[in-house]
């Protein structure tokens, strides 16, 4: 888990002035007066810099919207896809709700677990192993999400040759 | 035969890119809708009968009448792209199949109300879908159907989406706006109605995104046309979302007076059940929704004859269980997402939730009394009653979600929560899920 003074947490200048390029496209599409309401906008392009919301990239986003760091603590804590930790380079979400349960999910979250030696909720450097909600892949299940990417369908077969190329 | 209308386009190639959506006519219902004045739109809104696909049913040219007039303030309209209720995917395949459609009853609506500004709010997790409906955005901005003058008019709209970050409550309008002011989504408490005071505390429309897919259609054939595809009191077509033990779950557009026997039977539809296995039970409107047996199968998949039957059509999220699935394994997991997805804002959701999934699990575990079975509807009341729908003792509806499962089980399903308890453990074994439930 990264401490809040790792030094990969910082903003690099090239990184920083992503996240500024990337917020001047999003914020004409806001009124003038509501310049914060872009919180989850600005925090999706932290994490997709950075792979995660390090407390210093947090404070940046505070500032270039003109609130708090505190509001965005708590705006970043309240969402579940945003990582306040270091999550591993994978984030494997299995959705294990009532349609994906009826097709197998249960059975396939135990095969992960036991195939990455993980429990669901821990990490490793590489994975991060998690139950999820439903995915809006009812009609195509079981499925599991890599990052943002939803495999569906699965099956033994194609999870292994999945798992195959998370390196 | 049934006259498809979200679903017309899905099959053409390339069904999501601007030049096939015109070559099938697209953008004429704009065009025409710009002729008009705002109040015919409305009018023909009303006439066709269209109710909100997002959950309620609600009348939506009702809705749309909220609005004051002339507050000085801008009208917003946010379309609800978060589609997030267990067993619901229809919103995620009008994104990927037919965005144009979404985003020409978009110009529709938000003409009709003089707003100039949408968003779309789609849920964090459908990173293909929106990147598929930013890409029809930029299309439509560049042929002149957003941006300043709407097709050559002297009509001005900005569209742009907004992605959530993984949070059921945002499906919930007022949390939805908490969300898109940059806030975490706790819900609002009503009145006001955000049609009076929504987004940066001004007039706002809510609607999903079947709702206004079918507005094109509404304005190009005309209302009458509209209201005959459906019931009395339900215009049009509804997607239904299919899923659980039956050979082919999907989205499949149907007529409202289908019945669940068809859909799961019909070899179009859900083509019939697993060799050998029985319905059991039908969740017929997303996991809120409460539960029907086997033997109300011929109930029309309509909102007022669900509703007259204590139960909802929701979303259009059916989810079938087989006869070989633990129907107390099945709740546990319903309840169990209640109790994560709650904003903890309102003591009974906060508290009333986790409750309900603890009880669950220990009379699944067969560590039940009769006791805890009856402690399990008293928790489920203190949330919500029930009978009727719509009591509920908390800010929003959630509450209502979380207790209608628990309550229409156990009341429907009661001997196998009790066989459970006299057998000390799960009648199904290490194998509740049914059919379908190995992972192969
Ligand atoms: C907990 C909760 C979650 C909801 N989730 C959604 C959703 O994901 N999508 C949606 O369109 N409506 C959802 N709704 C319903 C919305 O609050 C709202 O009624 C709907 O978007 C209105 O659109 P309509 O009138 O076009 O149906 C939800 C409601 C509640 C109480
Ligand atoms: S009912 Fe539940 S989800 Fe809704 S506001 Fe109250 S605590 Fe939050
Ligand atoms: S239940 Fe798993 S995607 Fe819906």
């Amino acid at each position: 888990m990264a401490e809040p003074n790792d030094s990969s947490a910082a903003l690099t200048p090239d990184e920083q002035r992503r996240l500024d390029e990337g917020l001047a496209l999003v914020l004409p599409h806001y009124p003038e007066d509501r310049k914060s309401a872009a919180m989850l906008p600005a925090l999706r392009l932290l994490q997709s810099i950075k792979g995660w919301l390090p407390p210093q990239g947090l404070e940046l986003v505070a500032q270039r919207l003109a609130v708090s760091k505190e509001r965005a603590h708590e705006v970043a804590t309240f969402y579940a896809m945003f990582h306040t930790k270091k999550p591993g380079k994978y984030v494997l979400d299995v959705c294990t709700n009532l349609s994906c349960s009826l097709r197998g999910a249960e059975e396939l979250l135990a095969y992960l677990e036991q195939k990455l030696g993980l429990k669901a909720g821990q990490s490793s450097e590489l994975f991060t192993l998690r139950e999820t909600e439903c995915l809006a892949s009812c009609g195509t299940a079981p499925c599991l999400q890599v990052n943002e990417d939803h495999h569906e369908s699965l099956n033994r077969k194609k999870l292994d040759e999945l798992l195959s190329k998370l390196t | 035969m049934l006259t498809p209308v979200t679903t017309k386009n899905w099959s053409r190639p390339g069904s999501h890119t601007l030049e096939v959506y015109r070559s099938g006519g697209g953008y004429q219902a704009l065009t025409k809708a710009l002729s008009m004045a705002p109040v015919q739109i409305v009018d023909e809104v009303k006439k066709s009968n269209l109710r909100g696909r997002g959950g309620a049913g609600f009348p939506t040219a009702m809705k749309w009448g909220f609005v004051p007039k002339g507050t000085g303030k801008p009208i917003y309209l946010c379309v609800n792209a978060d589609e997030s209720e267990p067993g619901t995917f229809k919103d995620r395949y009008i994104l990927e199949n037919d965005p144009h459609m979404l985003l020409e009853g978009i110009a529709i609506t938000a003409y009709a109300l003089d707003c100039h500004r949408a968003y779309v709010y789609s849920r964090g997790e459908f990173k293909k879908p929106s990147a598929i409906l930013d890409a029809a955005i930029r299309e439509a901005y560049q042929a002149g159907i957003f941006g300043a003058k709407v097709l050559g008019t002297d009509y001005a709209l900005d569209v742009h989406q907004v992605r959530g970050a993984g949070a059921y409550i945002c499906g919930e309008e007022t949390a939805l706006l908490e969300s898109l002011e940059g806030k975490k989504g706790w819900p609002r408490l009503k009145p006001p109605f955000p049609a009076v005071v929504g987004l940066f505390g001004s007039p706002t429309v809510v609607n999903n995104v079947e709702t206004l897919a079918n507005l094109p259609a509404i304005i190009e054939n005309g209302a009458d046309w509209f209201a005959k595809l459906g019931t009395e009191k339900s215009g049009g077509t509804r997607l239904i979302c299919l899923s659980g033990s039956v050979n082919r779950p999907g989205v499949y557009e149907c007529s409202m007076s289908t019945t669940f026997r068809e859909l799961i039977f019909d070899p179009q539809l859900g083509g019939g059940m697993p060799e050998g296995r029985r319905v059991k039970a039908v969740i017929p409107g997303g996991s809120s929704a409460p539960v029907l047996t086997a033997e109300e199968l011929d109930l029309p998949m309509e909102f007022e004859a669900l509703k007259a039957k204590q139960t909802m059509a929701g979303s259009g999220g059916v989810i079938v269980m087989d006869d070989a699935t633990c129907l107390v394994r099945s709740l546990w997991r319903v309840a169990r997402f209640y109790a994560e997805e709650s904003c903890g804002q309102c003591t009974p959701c906060r508290e009333g939730t986790p409750w309900q999934a603890r009880l669950l699990r220990k009379i699944e575990e067969g560590r039940g009394e009769q006791a805890d079975l009856e402690m399990l509807v008293q928790v489920a009341s203190s949330i919500a009653p029930y009978p009727p729908i719509g009591l509920g003792n908390t800010i929003c509806p959630l509450g209502d979600a979380a207790a209608l499962p628990v309550h229409s089980f156990v009341q429907k399903f009661k001997l196998e929560f009790q066989s459970h308890i006299a057998q000390r453990k799960c009648p199904f074994g290490d194998s509740p899920w049914g059919h379908f439930g190995a992972f192969g």
